[in-house]
């Protein structure tokens, strides 16, 4: 077993001793921790050991030799971001939860769910065969179903389910697509570096198309896109901060995430024959999410519309890799996507948090009952007030970094059409702006509302899991090199086979 | 000397940031830290107009960024960090202890330092970066009294209205590089078109934003909302002298597309018309001196429209120091007094002398009475402007000159029995001396700094601006604005001016910009959520239902009548087992079609019924 397979496994290990050693609650949460920061150390050694912009740390081993899908993993310029970007965000998560851990029912099983959950996106993100991509995927919907129906709140039942359904169907369409590349592949295999390098259904255009369908929709709802979105808004407002933090950090990114390492590089042609379709699936993403999002009165459902709105750069920007353009100017609009996955997981994530600090002391979502809150809860306030501007796309914070490339690359792709799109979305930075004051104003500033005088500031577990979320997104917006030097590789791969 | 183009922004970005992390827990301190780091930050900015270092650095792919002090960066740098100094110094006295001083000087020196970037910045990532972070500040700092809803909301619109400029140069960057394949600011007018003109359209867009041109004007009135000293710094050198400087900057720019310069002249030479006129009819003092500010940024935006380099740049600097003068006047007053309504503000040159003199100084510059600053700056704009816009300047000049006598009367005639004080806010009857300190000198450089125009001086001043060859104004020119301006100052000071209803409410640009523009939004907003509630997620619930509904149809009727049928299927079966054993061929592609069309079937069920 090599140290991927360790990262991704140690902390299912650490789940199952949650059960096996019997820990209580308390400790329970604090095994949640340490594993996660063991593996959080474990992805930042592989980030420094990785230097090969080839697949780096991989691993092979036969699976299921029958249909020659195999356990094969490996990390590149694409995985790793994400891969340390979800155990980040899994460790913050568990550090939120220690101050809940003497109120959550069943913490040790909520911790044990966590760590599986962590297990099954590490997997996802690491996993180079498509039947082993699929089954992290199908888990992870498993996985978040009970967070939700378990540890949810409002209508969690009813929510959890449609986001079951709903997903599961988007997962069935992915796995429909799925054996649509297997058996146009030559020789048959699920493997996805094989199938990158001699992309399947290449002389068959029209079941090339009928894939590509079966797996953009299915990527789509994960994504999700308009107007595959509407289990989104119920799904967030009714899970735990954790959950959703997770759900908007990580699950989201696996739809995107998708896109780049699945349909472009397996289906080429199908790719560049519609994506048209891409590109205006992802404008309308940007600017209805946005609109959506700024009509919400519910602070948690607006910040789940703004993923709807974020997602769509990262979609428009992946559509616009298929046009054609100038080659360069489309390297930067997928190395602006890949940004904004890492950024958006960052941000929403902090977001989605600091969301649950506030119903944690009111129950309450609603916007109009809040106003002044930033006199007695000023951390609070202020961890509000970055994440905000974070959002909307403020430059210093990373959000600007992957928008900015991203318009900068449609728009500089150098076709009408191209920046006909890349200008229409860039009205999404405005409304955005918009939504997010109206939330500074209507929560933070101002006068008291009704429930101001029930909230109390971030605790010292709550700041310590938000913070270090916001403080890299400000490294990521002042010094972003480090991250693009990593990730700009990808969509020289990616582009080259898009343009073939 | 790459050093020095980073250390320049830096110290005041990286101590600005200190101090907002910090807290209230920097509140002793920050007033001296502020002004310290504002002078170390001039220090470095004159050692930097010396020594005009350049870095470039890569940001992002195949996209080199930069920073270059060049010799309208070195006018720039040290102009904004003359007028951060200033203001720093006389808010050191201005806000008081009980107020959250280290958030205040915090964000002004990281508002100062974003002005020194989008100065200094020699491609369009590094200019926006800087440009929207400015931008931002300004709304923390107009909302700086966030308990007061108003002002909050003032600092939305001032925010919203600039960023919606600011989407100019999101679209006019993507542009570039379609265009020229770099964002550097010196290729841009080599672009092909039509990319050339959609990134002349977006730049000029953003710098209306920001600099309050027309329609974008409403957006100034609001930012009154802010401290006295936020509005002496970003009226001055800071935000609105942004989109002069970009305009003045990309100059060959709006040369090439050949349109550009037109409209950017008229646009600018309308402002200084319209909101000349609004800035006559205005009776708060503030708001007077915001209006007065778009009209005066009007003539530099006129200046890079016709191409007078020299004389935009010098309308800049000239009009910052003599604003920055007039707005510490007034915040002087605002404090001691507490009140900024002209009707009250009788008597309050002769309470308070030195601000009084210096107050009076900046307004007859302002005026464009010779031989202030202002008269002679103004006059080599209009020099190279073409008759046409040179008319409009002239009467743009009349409305100065009438707006700056009027506040300037207000103030030195003599207090009467129904002036009142605190008609704002609690005054304290004091002036200290930190308050004080900045004055005369910004008097001094407001008053002289037309001897750029003499000549001798103003060759090298444009040799200093690469805008050698640009036409001076005649001694003429010069004598008849001067003259309009001393006839229209005389007649003001004798009979009060007219104040037009339309022109006092800033000609209704605020009004329209609510109904035309952000109430559609939200209102098609709201249409849309509830679209998005009833018929994109309804139509999900109904395939949900219409499940349900086919399952209990199924269950009742088909059911029973099923159960007869069982016998008779194990027949069936029989015979299916054996067609069955026909797709055993042992061949794994054969069982995967077999599974896929499974699969859509079971996609079905379960989508129905859920």
């Amino acid at each position: 077993m090599t140290v991927l397979s360790l990262v991704i496994f140690l902390p299912l290990a650490a789940a199952l001793a949650l059960f096996l050693l019997r820990l209580g609650d308390r400790a329970a949460v604090w095994t949640w921790v340490a594993a996660s920061a063991a593996d959080l150390a474990l992805v930042a050694g592989l980030w420094i050991g990785y230097d090969d912009p080839g697949v780096g740390y991989e691993e092979n081993a036969r699976w299921i030799p029958s249909v020659r899908a195999g356990y094969h993993l490996g990390v590149d310029g694409l995985s790793l971001p994400l891969l340390a970007l979800t155990a980040l965000l899994f460790l913050c998560c568990a550090v939120y939860s220690l101050k809940q851990a003497r109120r959550t029912q069943r913490a040790r099983t909520f911790a044990a769910l966590f760590l599986f959950l962590e297990t099954v996106s590490l997997g996802l993100f690491a996993a180079l065969d498509l039947l082993l991509f699929f089954v992290f995927f199908d888990l992870s919907i498993v996985a978040m179903y009970f967070v939700i129906a378990g540890w949810g709140h409002g209508d969690r039942l009813r929510s959890a389910l449609r986001f079951f359904l709903y997903t599961f169907f988007g997962s069935l369409a992915l796995l429909l697509g799925f054996i649509g590349l297997y058996l146009g592949s030559s020789p048959k295999t699920f493997d996805m570096v094989e199938l990158a390098r001699n992309p399947p259904l290449a002389g068959s255009p029209g079941l090339a198309d009928l894939v590509l369908l079966a797996i953009a929709v299915g990527l789509a709802v994960k994504t999700p896109t308009v107007p595959f979105h509407t289990w989104l808004p119920p799904a967030h407002t009714d899970a735990p901060a954790a959950g959703s933090a997770i759900l908007a950090g990580v699950l989201l990114k696996m739809g995107t995430y998708g896109f780049v390492r699945i349909a472009m590089p397996m289906l080429p042609d199908a790719w560049r024959r519609y994506a048209w379709v891409i590109v205006i699936v992802g404008v309308v993403s940007v600017v209805y999410g946005a609109l959506v999002a700024l009509a919400q009165r519910n602070l948690k459902r607006l910040v789940a519309y703004t993923s709807v709105n974020h997602m769509g750069y990262i979609v428009l920007a992946v559509g616009a890799a298929g046009l054609a353009g100038d080659g360069a100017a489309r390297r930067l609009a997928v190395t602006g996507a890949v940004t904004q996955m890492v950024s958006h997981g960052l941000l929403t994530g902090a977001l989605f948090l600091l969301c649950g600090v506030l119903y944690d002391r009111t129950s309450s979502y609603d916007m109009d009952e809040y106003g002044g809150v930033a006199k007695a809860a000023p951390v609070f306030a202020g961890m509000l007030a970055v994440a905000s501007f974070g959002s909307l796309g403020l430059p210093g914070l990373s959000g600007f970094i992957a928008e900015f490339q991203i318009f900068t690359g449609v728009i500089g792709a150098g076709t009408t059409g191209a920046a006909v799109a890349g200008g229409i979305s860039v009205l999404g930075v405005l409304i955005t702006a918009a939504l997010f004051l109206r939330v500074l104003q209507r929560v933070l500033l101002g006068t008291p509302g009704t429930l101001t005088a029930e909230v109390t500031d971030a605790g010292r577990a709550e700041r310590a899991a938000i913070v270090p979320l916001l403080a890299l997104a400000v490294v990521i917006g002042i010094a972003p090199r480090f991250l693009l030097d990593l990730v700009e590789p990808v969509p020289s791969a990616v582009i080259a086979l898009v343009a073939r | 000397m790459s050093a020095l183009a980073w250390a320049l922004p830096v110290l005041p970005l990286a101590a600005g940031a200190l101090l907002l992390l910090a807290g209230r827990r920097a509140d002793r301190i920050a007033p001296l830290a502020g002004v310290l780091v504002a002078l170390g930050t001039l220090v470095l900015a004159v050692a930097a107009a010396a020594q005009r270092p350049k870095v470039t650095f890569p940001l992002f792919a195949g996209l080199p960024a930069g920073l270059h002090v060049d010799g309208l960066s070195a006018v720039m740098v040290l102009t904004v960090a003359s007028a951060a100094l200033a203001v720093l110094v006389f808010a050191a006295g201005d806000i008081g202890a009980d107020e959250p001083r280290a958030r205040f000087f915090g964000l002004m020196l990281v508002f100062a330092g974003a002005m020194l970037v989008t100065v200094t910045a020699s491609d369009l990532a590094v200019l926006l970066m800087a440009w929207e972070v400015m931008g931002a500040m300004s709304y923390a700092l107009i909302g700086f009294w966030w308990h007061d809803p108003e002002r909050v909301e003032s600092a939305n619109v001032a925010f919203l209205t600039t960023r919606a400029g600011d989407l100019g140069l999101y679209f006019a960057a993507g542009c570039a590089v379609a265009g020229t394949h770099s964002l550097s600011l010196g290729a841009l007018a080599d672009a092909a078109s039509p990319w050339r003109d959609l990134v002349a359209a977006g730049i000029v867009l953003a710098a209306f934003g920001k600099s309050a041109q027309l329609p974008f004007s409403f957006w100034l009135s609001r930012a009154m909302a802010g401290p006295s000293p936020v509005s002496a710094l970003l009226h001055s050198a800071t935000m609105v002298a942004a989109g002069a400087y970009l305009l003045i900057r990309v100059h060959p720019l709006l040369e090439a597309t050949g349109w550009a310069e037109a409209l950017v002249a008229w646009v600018g030479a309308l402002t200084a018309l319209v909101m000349g006129a609004v800035a006559v009819a205005q009776r708060d003092l503030k708001q007077l001196l915001a209006a007065s500010t778009c009209a005066q940024i009007g003539f530099m935006v006129l200046a890079a429209g016709v191409g007078s380099v020299a004389g935009g740049a010098a309308q800049l600097v000239a009009h910052a120091a003599v604003k920055c003068l007039l707005f510490l006047g007034a915040g002087a007053w605002l404090t001691a007094l507490g009140t900024k309504d002209l009707g009250e503000l009788h008597g309050a040159a002769r309470r308070f002398r030195l601000v009084g003199v210096t107050f009076g100084a900046g307004a007859l510059a302002l005026a464009g009475l010779p031989p202030l600053s202002l008269w002679v700056t103004k006059d080599v704009v209009l020099a190279s402007a073409p008759t046409p816009l040179y008319a409009v300047g002239l009467a743009a000049g009349v409305l100065a000159a009438a707006y700056s006598v009027k506040a300037l009367v207000a103030v030195w005639r003599p207090e009467d029995a129904l002036t009142r004080d605190d008609t704002d806010q609690r005054g304290t009857r004091h002036v200290g001396l930190a308050e004080l300190l900045p004055m005369p000198v910004l008097a001094a450089i407001g008053a002289g700094f037309g001897i750029v125009a003499l000549p001798g001086v103003l060759g090298p001043w444009q040799r200093l601006l690469g805008a050698s060859g640009e036409h001076g104004p005649t001694a003429v020119e010069l004598l008849l604005s001067g003259a309009i301006a001393l006839v229209v100052a005389v007649a003001v000071s004798r009979r009060p001016v007219p104040e037009l209803r339309v022109a006092a409410n800033w000609f209704y640009l605020e009004r329209a910009a609510d109904r035309l523009v952000a109430r559609p939004v939200l209102a098609f907003a709201e249409a849309l959520a509830r679209f998005d509630d009833r018929v994109l997620d309804g139509a999900v619930r109904m395939v949900a239902a219409g499940g349900r509904a086919a399952a209990s149809v199924a269950s009742r009727r088909l059911e029973f009548p099923a159960d007869g049928l069982v016998d008779g299927l194990g027949r069936a079966v029989r015979r299916l087992g054996a067609l069955a054993r026909r797709p055993q061929t042992g061949q794994v592609h054969t069982y995967y079609a077999q599974a896929a069309v499974l699969l859509v079937v079971l996609a079905l069920v379960v989508v129905l019924v859920g």
